[in-house]
């Protein structure tokens, strides 16, 4: 599609949801990039009204919006926060398809996105030689971290990224499809890419305290990415080929509940499959499976029963950071605080702002690194200022960015997802 | 153009390219406020970030004969801040330091652009309270409150903005600093500029520094929620109360079609059968909170109240005050479009107001859900609606049209909170006279000869 009139038209489908804000603003009080900026095309409002600008050939420079529309961390604090209820994630999805569909893909992402993601095998293979060469580009800077920076020029700049690992989960673990446990539970495991990739740590903690449960474990192998780094590049064709491709991946399975690590990935296959799948036979899949995706903290706290304990007094002391997608999309927030007060060797702080964004916002963090890095520091401040020995999360991605912003600020607080913390204290 | 590309050289020179907004995007974004109003893009946006580049942006709009509205954060609902054609807009965000607090004598100084929140949280950080709490809070400016006469659910007791107001600092047209008021509690020196510049919509100077009271903080409080089948027994308790000598903090409303729309929005179990519901609280010194609590559960039961439930603690207060606090956004999710408004009536006129919103209702065929503050007679109509939908629209407003001939004939006024700007310039003759709007325009030519700050706002109907 490249003809304006139809751009348009498309744009005009949006209207019903986007004529539902009311201009009142209130979402400059949530919006991590315009606490930054100071622009009212960077918040929620702004761009509703570029979008409604552009629909209603008030505006005529389509790329413009495109751009203001992304610098954006799909992090949805608007949306959680809007009065008036706007699908706010949704427009923005939505739009930036339309957008992309009208401009077109960049070269780069539609090789990643077309040839390499949405083609779980190839992906897997190509990541496993990536691990193998990484250290001949990337000089280590933090054990404590596990982070690299970049030997030579690199796209990623300053990054302090983290190895991919030695092995991923798939390597380590056969695919799986126990009876129900002691528990009377089965639940279908989606580790996401990162959990995969680079965090295999993670989804082993995951199974260790659903085998220590007796909760059976349905994990078919070849899953693929959730789809939302395609989405949020407005690439819908990939997102739908790596949904389809894990929708019939878990009909194959029965079980009670399909239990994540990642909360971006919980929040897309939660809230974002059923709404922006196009397949009508998919969508009701999808929808099917919407309601049984649980964060491991909801699974662990509201359906097995784990409770805090009393702490001893000279534990090491824990703070958490509220990933936006887990806070924002699934409103889940006690149950990992919970999970870390149930480690007796911890003693739970509360760092300020813990429910503010870490800037990470996947690709936002790549092609805005300076702003993702300014939203960032503020919260690495927050998490030393806390006095806190270490940091836990629940989102791969969140761990990835606070590590990169603690690493910058060589403060060698380690940073590991709640389930590694509750998992080492059980046999 | 040309004209225009001069003056985005002279601002980059002020502010720095970085600061000045000049493309169609960005300045999309500055063509509308919190009102439903038409849009319209200025020509340029810049974003000062000293006291003494503001000074310089207004010099130089005025030199060059430009028209600038200055804009704070955009929440006012009466289109104060749709800037003129081919104008300017001055941003105030950059501008947002609390210079000072100062614990001892009992008030702060403030740049224009301090969020009211922040500033609140701030003041209370230091154990002292700063009342005016606007439904915007978290994110209006403090610049805008004052601009507005900000007020806010604890007006009754704490007054609205202008009572917290010592003194301001802004500039006039050639970008001269102009002082007024100070940091005593007593100040009679000249005119009361700081009284002017409240409520002057950003038409009469542009605001630098602000000087605000603090007071001490109440140190307990009860709410309560009483809960009626007759809206006349609601508004009769708050006029009994009232002659009671209570003074609540809260004391808010909410009309049937609210609390069929709270519920609907959240089933947190109200009475949808109830004709009213009054929301109280009573806040002061331990001994006397319980005093007046104890009374005004005695005179709701007096004026034939269906049932009243006092907060047990903290968890159960927020509770209560939760249906108040979704009445807007319940009724902003009913309908795509939804209308704001705030017509005000003496206190005593509170039930005549709200039968006429129900006739009003009625007879155009809209919907209205009335909510607000009760104890100063400041209701919320509002109307919920889709303003793509031409024929229900002009129905609208027709509606709106007959809310404020119906609040002015039972001697109340336009707006208790909300301001006039673009929405409510047509009817300020009828609340007010002609020789008043004459007055007004010849005080604003005086003081703004090219008329080019925020013109064709309240008396320009
Ligand atoms: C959801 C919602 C709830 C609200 N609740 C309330 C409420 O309870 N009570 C109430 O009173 N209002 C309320 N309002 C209205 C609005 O928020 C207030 O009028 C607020 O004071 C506006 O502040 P602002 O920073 O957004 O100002 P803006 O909207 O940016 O500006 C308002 C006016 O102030 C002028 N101005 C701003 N800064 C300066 C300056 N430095 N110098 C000169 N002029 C200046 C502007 O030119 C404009 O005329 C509400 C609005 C919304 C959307
Ligand atoms: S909070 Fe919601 S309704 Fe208000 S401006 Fe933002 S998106 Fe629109
Ligand atoms: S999703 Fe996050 S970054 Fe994007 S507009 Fe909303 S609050 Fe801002």
């Amino acid at each position: 599609m490249s003809d304006i009139h139809e751009l348009i038209r498309l744009l005009g489908e949006l209207d019903d949801d986007l004529v539902g804000c009311m201009r009142c603003g209130m979402c400059q009080a949530a919006c991590p990039v315009f606490a930054k900026t100071g622009r009212e095309a960077d918040v929620a409002r702004g761009k509703l009204a570029l979008l409604d600008g552009l629909a209603h050939e008030m505006i005529k420079n389509p790329e413009g919006v495109k751009e203001r529309l992304e610098l954006c961390l799909l992090c949805g604090s608007c949306q959680a926060s809007c009065p008036s209820g706007v699908h706010i994630l949704d427009i923005f999805l939505k739009a930036r398809a339309i957008l992309t569909g009208y401009m077109g893909l960049s070269p780069v992402k539609k090789l990643i996105f077309h040839q390499l993601i949405s083609r779980p095998k190839l992906f897997d293979s190509l990541l496993g030689l990536g691990s193998k060469l990484q250290g001949v580009f990337a000089k280590p800077v933090s054990d404590v971290l596990g982070t690299s920076c970049a030997r030579f020029h690199s796209p990623l700049g300053d990054r302090h990224f983290p190895h991919l690992a030695a092995k991923p989960l798939h390597k380590l673990q056969k695919e799986l499809d126990e009876p129900k446990g002691s528990s009377g539970l089965k639940v279908a495991f989606f580790p996401g890419c990162m959990a995969d990739k680079v965090y295999p740590q993670t989804a082993l903690a995951a199974l260790k305290v659903l085998r220590h449960y007796g909760v059976g474990v349905f994990l078919p192998s070849g899953q693929a990415c959730c789809g939302i780094p395609s989405l949020s590049s407005g690439d819908e064709s990939s997102f739908e080929t790596m949904t389809a491709i894990n929708l019939e991946l878990f009909e194959k399975g029965s079980f009670d509940y399909l239990v994540t690590v990642c909360a971006t990935c919980a929040a897309t296959l939660k809230d974002v499959w059923p709404v922006m799948l196009r397949d009508p036979e998919l969508k009701v899949k999808a929808k099917a499976l919407s309601g049984k995706v649980l964060d491991i903290s909801e699974l662990l706290v509201d359906k097995l029963g784990v409770a805090p304990i009393e702490a001893a007094h000279n534990g090491r002391k824990v703070t958490y950071h509220d990933p936006c997608h887990l806070r924002n999309s699934l409103k889940v927030t006690a149950q990992p605080r919970v999970l870390l007060k149930a480690n007796p060797d911890v003693e739970y702080v509360e760092m300020a702002e813990a429910a503010s964004c870490c800037g990470c916002g996947g690709s936002f963090s790549l092609a805005h690194y300076d702003l993702s890095c300014e939203i960032g520091q503020r919260k690495a401040k927050n998490i030393v200022e806390s006095g806190a020995s270490e940091v836990a999360t629940s989102c791969p991605a969140c761990i990835m960015q606070i590590s990169d912003m603690l690493s910058q600020g060589r403060q060698e607080i380690p940073v590991r997802h709640v389930i590694e913390v509750y998992a080492e204290n059980l046999s | 153009m040309a004209n225009n590309a001069k003056i985005v050289k002279d601002f980059e020179a002020i502010v720095g390219a970085g600061n000045v907004m000049t493309q169609e995007v960005d300045l999309h974004a500055y063509s509308y406020d919190a009102a439903v109003l038409p849009s319209q893009t200025p020509s340029v946006a810049v974003r000062p970030t000293t006291e003494e580049q503001l000074a310089q942006v207004v010099r130089v709009c005025n030199e060059k004969g430009t028209p600038f509205a200055v804009r704070g954060a955009g929440t006012n609902l009466s289109g104060g801040t749709i800037p003129p054609k081919d104008g300017v807009v001055v941003l105030t965000g950059a501008l947002n330091e609390i210079l000072e607090i100062n614990e001892e004598d009992l008030y702060a100084v403030c740049q224009p652009g301090v969020i009211t929140a922040k500033f609140a949280a701030e003041v209370a950080s230091r154990g002292l309270f700063y009342p005016p709490d606007p439904g915007s809070q978290a994110v209006s400016t403090l610049g805008g409150n004052v601009a507005e006469n900000a007020g806010g659910l604890r007006g009754l007791k704490y007054g609205v903005t202008k009572d917290y107001l010592m003194g301001i600092d802004f500039f006039d047209l050639n970008g001269e600093m102009v002082t007024s008021g100070s940091r005593t509690v007593k100040c009679v020196t000249g005119y009361n500029l700081p009284g002017l510049m409240c409520s002057s919509e950003g038409t009469l100077g542009v605001f630098a520094k602000l000087i605000f009271k603090l007071v001490p903080p109440p140190r307990a409080s009860q709410a309560m929620l009483a809960v009626y089948d007759d809206i006349l027994n609601a508004s009769r308790t708050v006029s009994a109360i009232i002659r009671n000598k209570i003074m609540p903090c809260t004391l808010e409303i909410m009309d049937n079609v609210t609390i069929r729309t709270v519920e609907g929005f959240r089933s947190a179990g109200l009475p949808t059968d109830a004709a009213a519901l009054l929301l109280i609280e009573v806040d002061g010194h331990p001994a006397q909170v319980q005093d007046e609590a104890a009374m005004v559960q005695k005179i709701c039961k007096e004026e034939g109240v269906r049932t009243i439930e006092m907060a047990r603690d903290a968890a159960h207060k927020d509770r209560l005050w939760q249906a108040r606090r979704d009445a807007l956004p319940a009724l902003a999710n009913f309908r795509p479009t939804c209308i704001l408004e705030d017509a005000t009536v003496p206190r005593s006129q509170m039930s005549a107001m709200v039968d006429a919103l129900r006739r009003i209702a009625k007879e155009y065929n809209i919907s209205i859900g009335t909510f607000g503050h009760a104890g100063d007679g400041n209701l919320h109509p509002t109307i919920t609606t889709d303003k793509r939908d031409k024929e229900e629209w002009k129905r609208v407003e027709a509606g709106i049209d007959a809310i404020f001939k119906e609040a002015l004939s039972l001697g109340g006024t336009l707006s208790g909170e909300h301001g006039i700007g673009i929405s409510k310039a047509k009817w300020m003759v009828d609340e007010t006279s002609p020789a008043t709007i004459e007055w007004c325009r010849g005080l604003k030519a005086a003081l703004d000869p090219k008329g080019i700050l925020n013109p064709g706002k309240m008396f320009w109907g």
